[in-house]
């Protein structure tokens, strides 16, 4: 029995390697703000956002799988929140009446493994009603899956075969084992059987046969009889303790399972219910395969900014289908970080099979997304900043595959313009050649426009919008790299008290 | 010829009690650890008084060079091997019968020792038969086992132990313990419990979990408990208890005093050969030496201390091999040099060759002749604790001159550093004396000293010299060669290492 609730077939796997630039992402893209929107104050939900957001999914089909999941959560909430109150339920027992199998002998192993599988068995009825009573409630494949299994293999046969099972392992009317003859006619093998027969007792049975029955007594003072007379018993139990002991572990890592996976769900119904307060809207993005380009989108807003400011944030609508490279120029304190930003938030949520902060949203796939943000001065004094800016460069290109985002925040600006701006060309150019998608935040005029001048086909520039009167929108619309970046504005803005 | 021992051919020497006291030389030799070593883990063979026990004539030296050298098959060594392990089984499960307690228990394990006896013997006849084998001993040994295989009395022993052995092993019975009451029966088709438990949660197998399996005590034994229900087994099948019986009393003495006697002898050459493949896989040669009763022309090339090369090649560092040969009237090796240069070491050798040439084994080096020595003697400095100066003095030539008492021209004389407790002048006398009566004898003689004047006493003499690196003086090669005692080459060498030799100074003292 698989939850397969993050995958069709596999189970999430927390262990594999998060992307080398997860530090990098989170403070540029100020991920912490999502991830905590996520988890409400749960550490593990924290975690496990963290996880899912950040292993994103190359791979339209598991996309849409986990998309349509989703949608069945979000339709039901209610439903979801019990299921996930399962597995907690187990972590609470497990604590609450320290149950935990151990022992150093059979015997403990076998009576430990028992107390935890009757309460395995409570649990996993009460996941069976669930799925009887609300099934035909959920369409999605995966949830459909997840019921059918649920009801076909925990039916009301299994139950009683189970509670049978552990009946008969408490060994009331005495352990039965084969054994033959080994080296010096010492016993070996030691298996244990399963008693046979229906009526009537079994002990009754065995008096029954025909082949003789030989019996003796251990005096109840004899000590040292009794020790042997356990081992012998542990010799057959063994196996039993050892294969009960490995089933309840199984079904420990079934709810854990579970819970790793309902985790990301619960995740996203608390994000949304947060954003559905401020009036924002989500909706499901389209994916397309990851060797296409598209980007196109109306009301994209950063989820980060509004889930910070707890307001409706400004939107924007672009389309930039069929280009490689995004050059966003214009005003200071326009809204270009804020785009920016948006368009990494979006690019993972996406790719994490979640919906995202726009009324639509339609992007190719990466293989992976990296930021290279303008840094503060390294204040340890090692090393010059454009020397700091080009090293952190060079540990994206060692990893950067083909068919990636690269976000530019103002990078390679640490020098005079001529310098900063044959740098971030040179880089950008290649990039782009190695069909990597670059967006760029930019007051290197020089830079911006000389792409600009060539009227380069799959190029498109944005500028931040500025009123006649120096006011800003936020808004950022499709037009040339200005000279400037209107400073002026700002100088103005700040000294007007003054003046 | 019928066959009686893998070590000695002729039957009546045989017969000569065992020698259990180690040579005296033995610990001036370091042969003491050595033989401590090969005989190591074989304590059931008693090896040592074989070791201890060298040969007098050149006939039984080839028996016992022959048979090693058709081990030195690797196959046939293993085979052996296995033989071994089976006989020492054997003899472990008849001690066990003899401890027990309980009759079927004690009868199990008589059954256990028949069966690998037989075993071992079947075995042993198969692999001597398929070995190409060429010396003497295992040819005739080889007829022998084929011989006692085909006897009646193996063949009977054989066919009854395998009957009863399948006959208990058609055994199956079941134990139901319920408190302090068990009830024993036969097996009734009942199904395996644990993998029914197994199956019934399969479904929820997810990854790797832990093995819960609890490593129980599997020692070999029985208590009063296990012992009342093979009681209750023997009563469900009285007819194989039955037969069981009657084989042990029937075969009570099964073992061949010849085989048992091969069993123990044989290990006298696994042992050795086994601790000179460790040696040998550091990449040094041992070799099959020609022996002469006559001709003191003895040579070792390639030659190395046994003791000292086991020592190093465990602590994985190299060991340097030196060569020896003595030509015409040549007798004795006068052995100076500087010190911790390796001039006992090089004594040692000459001394452990000749003996282990006697016990009939493979020496150290590429290619030997050695002398098939009376006696052999050595005189190496014995602790001072308690003795004063004089006392060592004299010691030394009671010593000494009981050697020379004892010695014939046949015997081999080893002497380390001797009279070192004395006056120059009182020593160069002394060892002038003693040399003269050495050389009167005509026996072979290493006399390691720091006196140079011996080296050159007669043209019996030759004169050895261990070696250092002429640039650095410090640094010993460990080489012993034939060069004349000047007594000068070490000084000179640290002299030019210093500037401080004739012409260095020269040129430093400005005119």
């Amino acid at each position: 029995m698989k939850a397969f609730l993050m995958y069709k077939d596999q189970d999430f796997d927390l262990q594999q390697q998060m992307p080398p630039n997860e530090q990098v992402l989170i403070q540029d893209l100020e991920l912490s703000t999502l991830f905590n929107a996520m988890a409400l104050g749960d550490k593990f939900l924290f975690e496990m956002a963290k996880k899912t957001v950040l292993f994103g999914l190359c791979d339209l089909a598991t996309i849409r799988y986990r998309q349509n999941i989703l949608k069945d959560c979000l339709k039901n909430p209610s439903v979801v929140r019990d299921i996930y109150r399962i597995p907690i339920e187990s972590i609470e027992n497990k604590q609450k009446r320290w149950l935990h199998i151990y022992g150093s002998n059979p015997g403990g192993i076998l009576h430990s493994s028992i107390e935890m599988m009757q309460m395995f068995v409570g649990l996993l009825e009460k996941l069976k009603n669930i799925a009887n009573e609300h099934a035909d409630k959920f369409e999605s494949e995966g949830f459909t899956r997840f019921f059918a299994m649920i009801q076909k293999e925990l039916d009301d046969e299994y139950f009683a075969s189970v509670q049978n099972h552990l009946m008969e392992l408490k060994f009331g009317k005495g352990v039965l084992l084969s054994a033959k003859l080994g080296k010096g006619n010492e016993g070996t093998d030691y298996i244990l059987r399963k008693p046979q027969g229906k009526k009537g007792s079994w002990m009754k049975r065995v008096f029954d046969q025909k082949s003789p029955v030989y019996t003796f007594y251990i005096h109840p003072r004899d000590e040292h009889g009794a020790r042997a007379l356990s081992e012998l018993k542990d010799k057959g139990i063994n196996l039993v303790a050892n294969a009960l002991a490995r089933s309840a572990e199984h079904i420990d890592s079934f709810f854990n399972m579970l819970r790793i996976e309902l985790t990301f769900y619960i995740g996203c119904l608390n994000l949304s219910e947060q954003l559905a307060q401020m009036g924002k809207p989500v909706s499901f993005p389209l994916p397309v395969a990851s060797n296409e380009r598209r980007h196109s989108f109306d009301g994209l807003y950063d989820v980060c900014l509004a889930l910070t400011m707890k307001q409706k944030v400004v939107g924007n609508d672009v389309n930039a289908d069929s280009k490689d490279l995004v050059i966003i120029t214009g005003a200071n304190q326009g809204g270009k970080s804020t785009f920016l930003r948006s368009i990494g938030l979006a690019q993972l949520m996406l790719q994490c099979g979640m919906f995202v902060s726009a009324e639509n949203f339609c992007a190719n796939l990466c293989e992976g997304i990296f930021t290279h943000y303008k840094r503060k001065e390294d204040a340890t004094m090692k090393s010059g900043k454009l020397d700091e800016e080009l090293s952190r460069m060079s540990e994206i290109v060692d990893k950067i595959p083909p068919n990636s985002l690269m976000l530019f925040n103002e990078s390679f600006a640490a020098t005079n313009e001529r310098e900063g701006s044959e740098i971030a060309k040179q880089i950008t150019c290649a990039l782009v050649e190695k069909r990597i998608k670059v967006f760029f935040v930019t007051h290197q005029y020089e830079f911006a426009h000389g792409f600009y001048d060539k009227r380069i086909e799959n190029v498109i520039f944005l500028r931040a919008e500025r009123k006649a009167d120096g006011g800003r929108t936020f808004k950022v619309i499709e037009g040339e790299p200005l000279l400037t970046s209107y400073g002026k504005d700002l100088y103005h803005k700040i000294f007007e008290t003054g003046d | 010829m019928t066959f009686q021992s893998i070590l000695i051919e002729k039957t009546e020497e045989s017969i000569k009690k065992e020698t259990l006291e180690a040579p005296v030389f033995f610990v001036d030799l370091n042969l003491d650890q050595v033989i401590d070593a090969i005989t190591a883990g074989r304590q059931e063979y008693n090896l040592k008084p074989f070791f201890y026990t060298p040969l007098k004539d050149i006939d039984t030296i080839r028996y016992r060079q022959e048979i090693a050298q058709d081990l030195e098959n690797e196959v046939l060594l293993e085979n052996i091997k296995s033989f071994a392990l089976k006989m020492s089984a054997m003899r472990r499960y008849l001690a066990l019968v003899d401890k027990l307690d309980f009759k079927n228990h004690q009868e199990g394990w008589f059954l256990e020792a028949a069966e690998v006896y037989c075993e071992a013997i079947t075995g042993l006849a198969h692999d001597l038969s398929h070995a190409n084998l060429r010396s003497r001993g295992l040819l005739a040994l080889c007829e022998c086992v084929a011989n006692y295989a085909n006897s009646d009395s193996f063949i009977l022993l054989l066919t009854e132990t395998q009957k009863v052995k399948t006959a208990l092993s058609t055994v199956k019975y079941c134990v139901i313990i319920r408190e302090s009451t068990v009830r024993v029966r036969k097996y009734e088709a009942e199904a395996d419990y644990s993998v029914e438990v197994e199956k019934a949660f399969e479904k929820f197998k997810q990854g790797e979990v832990k093995d819960y399996r609890v490593k129980l005590y599997e020692g070999s034994g029985m208590n009063h408990v296990e012992a009342q229900i093979l009681d209750c087994v023997a009563k469900l099948y009285p007819d194989i208890f039955a037969n069981l019986d009657h084989f042990c009393a029937q075969h009570r003495h099964f073992l061949n005093e010849t085989i048992s006697v091969f069993d123990r002898e044989i290990q006298f050459y696994v042992a050795y050969l086994e601790y000179i493949a460790k040696i040998k896989r550091g990449g040094l040669k041992f070799c099959y030496p020609q022996i002469s009763n006559q001709s003191k022309e003895v040579y070792d090339y390639e030659g190395f201390d046994i003791a000292l090369a086991k020592k190093r090649i465990t602590e994985n560092s190299t060991i340097v091999c030196n060569d020896f040969y003595l030509k015409d009237r040549e007798r004795i090796f006068v052995v100076s040099g500087p010190n911790q240069g390796g001039k006992t070491t090089f004594a040692r050798t000459f001394g452990q060759l000749h003996y282990l040439a006697t016990l009939g084994c493979p020496v150290p080096g590429r290619e030997a002749q050695l002398f098939l020595f009376d006696r052999l003697f050595t005189h190496f400095e014995k602790e001072e604790d308690i003795r004063n100066l004089r006392g060592k003095l004299q010691d030394d030539l009671v010593r000494i001159s009981a050697i020379l008492d004892q010695s014939t021209p046949n015997s081999i004389i080893i002497m380390n550093e001797i009279f070192t407790s004395t006056t120059l002048k009182d020593a160069v006398f002394l060892s002038k004396k003693i040399m003269e009566r050495i050389l009167q004898l005509d026996l072979l003689c290493i006399c390691v000293t720091f006196i140079d004047e011996l080296a050159s006493l007669s043209d019996k003499t030759v004169s050895m010299v261990s070696t250092v690196v002429p640039e650095n003086p410090a640094l010993r090669t460990y080489k012993i060669v034939r060069k004349p005692a000047d007594g000068l080459a070490y000084a000179i060498s640290i002299a030019e290492k210093y500037h401080l030799t004739y012409d260095g100074l020269k040129e430093r003292i400005k005119s």
